[in-house]
């Protein structure tokens, strides 16, 4: 039978927990482990909460409707420019 | 012909036209990737550009084996990557403080308080977003990087290792640190007094 699994051997591959890349009997240790460590269910739904507080803050960054002009003609002259310099 | 192939052949014959059409069509996605990575606007409209010009004078050696539009979005990214790099920083965290600490037998050493279950979702939107993106500018650069990539910008891991020239293995350690990390910041806004 395996050892039990330590605080620091469940954080560290709480990553593949979370995206549920652990083989079945791994995740079988871990969810034995958060059946009887408190401290480790606490860490788990903060660390989800952290995921789910990134993807909530960065939800709503969309495309500017607006793209400055300047910046559009000073791509393309800067273009123009280092095509010419090349060309001479 | 794809419309890309055609834009392309007209952009490697010099046509002017041509470069108006691609720069138009997408300054705009470029613009907001590199605001989200930067924090700057000054410094998204520079990274833009130099993301453009070097764009252009790659596009010779560019194998048509993705979207324009990909290209495109891959060179803004390391454009911003290398800002990153150079620009003087907020006073960072060294990684190791902002990790869970443990005893000598693998336990944690301090069980830290609990998230209550929507405390994220309760938070209002304007005030969530100061708080993640104040705590992602605090993670030590390296950490930073990797956490815009993956969890922001939505980059595969093999997409990251590439623009940050790590292995993935690397890019996955990384990437878990530094959400560990981000955690220990965002305890504060979020976990029961």
């Amino acid at each position: 039978m395996q050892p039990k699994l330590t605080c620091r051997e469940l954080i560290e591959f709480l990553d593949d927990y979370v995206e549920d890349r652990l083989p079945a009997a791994q995740r079988a240790r871990f969810d034995d482990h958060l059946s009887r460590c408190r401290a480790c269910v606490v860490y788990l739904a903060g660390y989800r909460g952290t995921l789910r507080a990134v993807a909530l803050a960065c939800a709503g960054d969309a495309p500017p409707a607006d793209v400055p002009n300047e910046l559009i003609e000073g791509i393309l002259a800067a273009r123009r420019s280092e095509a010419g310099a090349r060309a001479r | 012909m794809a419309p890309d192939d055609v834009l392309l052949e007209r952009l490697r014959s010099g046509e002017e036209a041509a470069f108006a059409t691609l720069v138009r069509d997408n300054t705009g996605r470029m613009l907001a990737v590199a605001r989200r990575i930067l924090r700057s606007d000054e410094e998204a409209h520079d990274a833009v550009q130099e993301a453009f010009l070097q764009a252009f004078r790659a596009l010779d050696r560019f194998a048509g084996d993705s979207l324009l539009a990909t290209w495109l979005h891959r060179i803004v990214v390391n454009a911003c990557l290398m800002r990153l790099r150079h620009r003087k920083r907020h006073p960072e965290h060294a990684i190791e403080d902002l990790l869970p600490q443990f005893d000598d037998t693998g336990h944690r050493l301090d069980p830290g308080a609990a998230w209550t279950d929507d405390v994220v979702e309760r938070m209002e939107s304007a005030q969530l977003q100061k708080v993640v993106r104040d705590a992602i500018d605090r993670l030590p650069e390296n950490y930073r990087s990797v956490l815009v990539l993956r969890d922001i910008e939505g980059l595969s891991t093999e997409e990251a290792a590439m623009a940050l020239g790590i292995r993935p293995e690397a890019t996955k350690m990384r990437l878990h640190r530094a959400r560990q990390a981000l955690r220990t910041l965002l305890e504060p806004h979020f976990a029961q007094e």
